[in-house]
């Protein structure tokens, strides 16, 4: 049965292919003149540079963290390309016709079509190719109702205001080596508004591509929902199958002011390497939100790719009644290690949150489960629940969870559940005797098993996840 | 239609058939009794290629094709439906996107196209009426949270969509009050025709006064050890089984 499963796992990475396009990538390396030559590329104002190089000093000055629950050969930092841009993007195209072709092409093999007449009606799409981005689609019908969707590198342009008094706030400079990192070389990512009152009209997705090699992806994100807004967010990442690893750290950063809601949603499908562990992508990322009153952000992830992730979307929910939420899927599988959960960290009063967490491991992976959740001495009346269920599949996986839990005020309530279960042979035996073949009867159990977590998503991308997972899990039974 | 010839198998390197014969015409029911122990519901495991249970010798054959070198899978699609007697639960996966998957399956197999959700939506709640279950049963997990009579209800549920040539009832009235026994037994009468076959494993007559068998069998030690018609299966819930094990031993 083990074997039959593992079969069923190890199925090939679909979005492994490189596009061959021309690129100008900078040599491998990184000092302050890297920083300044970043800064250059993007025609940053003087402000920024500044931010990028006290944040680069900060680093410099930082120890990169070992207590997460995995093992992967130290990384040179100066063996790693810190900008590669399409050769096409550097005169920006003004609009789609102007787009290399080949890019598009690439987005389509993903089936992610950047042609506004063809995509998903009422998705709205920012393409990240390496360190820039190609592509932001429905721009024009979304300024309509005031919201401002566009690469972050141009935001700091247009928008200095909202970029300065927002960027860092929720994730500061120094919170850790790789959000200190990313502060530095960061070099594209998304940035939204949603201006008072307004319920963003479309889906906002970004798409994550890396495709040069040696090149690390350190992109950014700022969503700003402001008060009484609303707006659902979803990104997706890909990259080439490579025997080397390849470093992803990113920083994404919410806030959710007043009566606020974020909806934010990732379907994070980095190479995971192979079924030696030769390859993929380490994703070391830093994502928080901030709540401020009556104000509501929902994480809802679903991770299948990388080599190892290192990854912790987090609320602090500032204000009172405020809510977090954080619904997870993790799989590995092959030798993939996954140490990801959230932190829910209650500062108001009557602030409320909610965690659930399906890890599913497979093959030789490692997956565990860290989540802090911190009611502090003013979060009256706060609550809590977390559930953390994990699913073994094949007897040579491993599966942990480190919860943590801080409590400074006597009235406020926190409740956690956890279950381990396997793939029973009783569960494969009903399947198979009713003609499903062990293929089919995995990916029914584990889907069955994540429902709680994909019912969270947005309609088209629930099926995504669910065909991800499916693809994901083929070969993994025998 | 089925015919098993010397079949001997073994769980975990423990012979538990040690010879068995059967042989079932299209149409007839038949009744498995025996004592605890006798390899009754091994015969069901063996029979569908459940993991684990070795063939040592014999065969079984449904309709001329040799079972024993399918997989399960293939055999189900083969026609073959075993009734579990503790039906587990898939949770989150509901019943009805299970069925659909199964029949999808079995209709691949055959070369016949997918039914349309619509259509199979009608079938399936046409089914749940059949067996007393409210059609919300369709969108609950696989058994999950069903009380005993629940689960074996929609294991005849289960039959009654999946259509098959041959259904083995592995203790299907175990645990089961009269009533859900009823329903279970007008499920599987339901479902008789020339055919169709059944095979009835229990351990009690009780199932049999509604289930009428047109031949009983013994299983004891592995072998059946005494056949004939439905009154045997009175004469043993009189004496009980000791005096066929006691003759046994006494010829042995």
């Amino acid at each position: 049965m083990t074997e039959q499963i593992n079969q069923a796992i190890n199925r090939e990475y679909e979005a492994g292919f490189v596009s061959d396009i021309e690129s100008e990538t900078f040599e491998p390396g990184l000092d302050e003149d890297v920083i300044r030559r970043i800064s250059t590329m993007k025609n940053e104002p003087e402000w920024m540079l500044e931010w990028r190089l006290k944040a680069f000093a900060l680093w410099q000055k930082m120890e990169e963290p070992e207590w997460a629950h995995v093992h992967y050969p130290e990384i040179n930092f100066q063996d790693i390309s810190y900008y590669s841009a399409p050769k096409s993007m550097a005169d920006k195209p003004k609009s789609l016709d102007e787009v290399d072709p080949e890019l598009l092409a690439t987005y389509d093999k993903l089936g992610i079509p950047l042609l506004e007449q063809q995509m998903l009606a009422g998705v709205a799409v920012d393409a990240v190719f390496d360190s820039v981005s190609v592509v932001t689609t429905f721009r024009e019908k979304l300024a309509e109702s005031g919201v401002i969707f566009c690469p972050i590198s141009e935001a700091i342009q247009e928008y200095p205001e909202l970029v300065k008094k927002y960027l860092g706030s929720v994730v500061p400079q120094r919170d850790n080596y790789y959000a200190a990192l990313n502060c530095a070389v960061f070099t594209d990512g998304s940035f939204v508004y949603i201006p008072k009152g307004v319920r963003c009209p479309m889906e906002l997705s970004t798409y994550f591509r890396i495709n040069e090699m040696n090149t690390g992806q350190f992109e950014r994100t700022l969503i700003i929902a402001d008060e009484g807004s609303h707006v659902s967010y979803l990104e997706g990442c890909t990259a080439p199958q490579r025997d080397e690893n390849q470093l992803h750290a990113a920083v994404v950063e919410l806030v959710a002011l007043d009566n606020a809601e974020i909806k934010y949603s990732t379907v994070q499908n980095w190479y995971p390497g192979d079924e030696n562990g030769k390859g993929g992508i380490y994703n070391f990322v830093t994502k928080r939100a901030v709540c401020h009153t009556s104000a509501k952000v929902s994480w809802t992830q679903v991770e299948t790719g990388s080599a190892v992730t290192w990854k912790y979307p987090s609320c602090i929910l500032r204000g009172d009644n405020s809510i977090g939420e954080f619904y997870s899927v993790a799989l590995t599988r092959g030798m993939q290690q996954a140490d990801t959960g959230t932190k829910m960290i209650h500062m108001g009063k009557n602030t409320k949150s909610t965690i659930i967490s399906k890890g599913i491991s497979a093959g030789r992976s490692n997956n565990s489960y860290r989540g802090l959740v911190r009611m502090g001495p003013r979060a009256d009346g706060a609550r809590n629940f977390t559930q953390c269920d994990s699913l073994l599949i094949g007897g040579q996986c491993g599966a942990h969870t480190f919860p943590y839990v801080e409590s400074k005020n006597p009235s406020a309530i926190v409740e956690h559940e956890a279950t381990t279960s396997k793939v029973s042979d009783d569960q494969m035996f009903l399947c198979q005797q009713r003609g499903l073949d062990p293929e089919k009867a995995v990916s029914m159990i584990v889907n069955g098993f994540c429902k709680e977590v994909f019912k969270e998503l947005p309609m088209e991308f629930a099926v995504e996840a669910g065909k991800l997972l499916e693809i994901s899990l083929e070969g993994s039974v025998g | 239609m089925l015919s098993i010839k010397n079949l001997q198998a073994s769980v975990e390197e423990k012979e538990i058939l040690k010879g068995l014969d059967l042989e079932v015409k299209p149409g007839e029911v038949h009744a498995i009794m025996g004592p605890n122990g006798a390899g009754k519901s091994t015969m069901g495991y063996v029979m569908s290629g459940r993991e684990g249970y070795e063939v040592n010798e014999g065969s079984v054959t449904l309709d001329g094709v040799d079972l024993l070198g399918l997989e399960a899978e293939e055999r189900a699609r083969a026609g073959l439906f075993l009734a579990f007697q503790y039906p587990v639960e898939i949770p989150g996966v509901s019943n009805l996107e299970f069925m659909k998957a199964a029949v999808d399956a079995q209709r691949e197999a055959k070369g016949e196209e997918a039914v349309s959700s619509k259509d199979f939506l009608k079938m399936a709640r046409e089914a749940c009426k059949q067996v007393h279950l409210p059609a919300e049963f369709l969108k609950r997990g696989v058994n999950e949270g069903f009380s005993g009579g629940e689960k074996k209800r929609n294991e005849i549920m289960q039959m009654l969509l999946l259509k098959p040539k041959l259904c083995i009832l592995d203790e299907s009235d175990s645990g089961l009050d009269i009533d859900a026994l009823q329903v279970v037994a007008e499920g599987v009468n339901s479902q008789r025709s020339p055919d169709r076959s059944f095979i009835v494993v229990t351990h009690y007559q009780r199932l049999l006064d509604y289930i009428k068998p047109d031949f009983v069998h013994v299983l004891s030690d592995g072998k059946i050890v005494k056949s004939g018609d439905a009154s045997l299966a009175l004469e043993l819930e009189e004496q009980g089984y000791n005096w066929l094990t006691e003759q046994r031993e006494q010829s042995a």
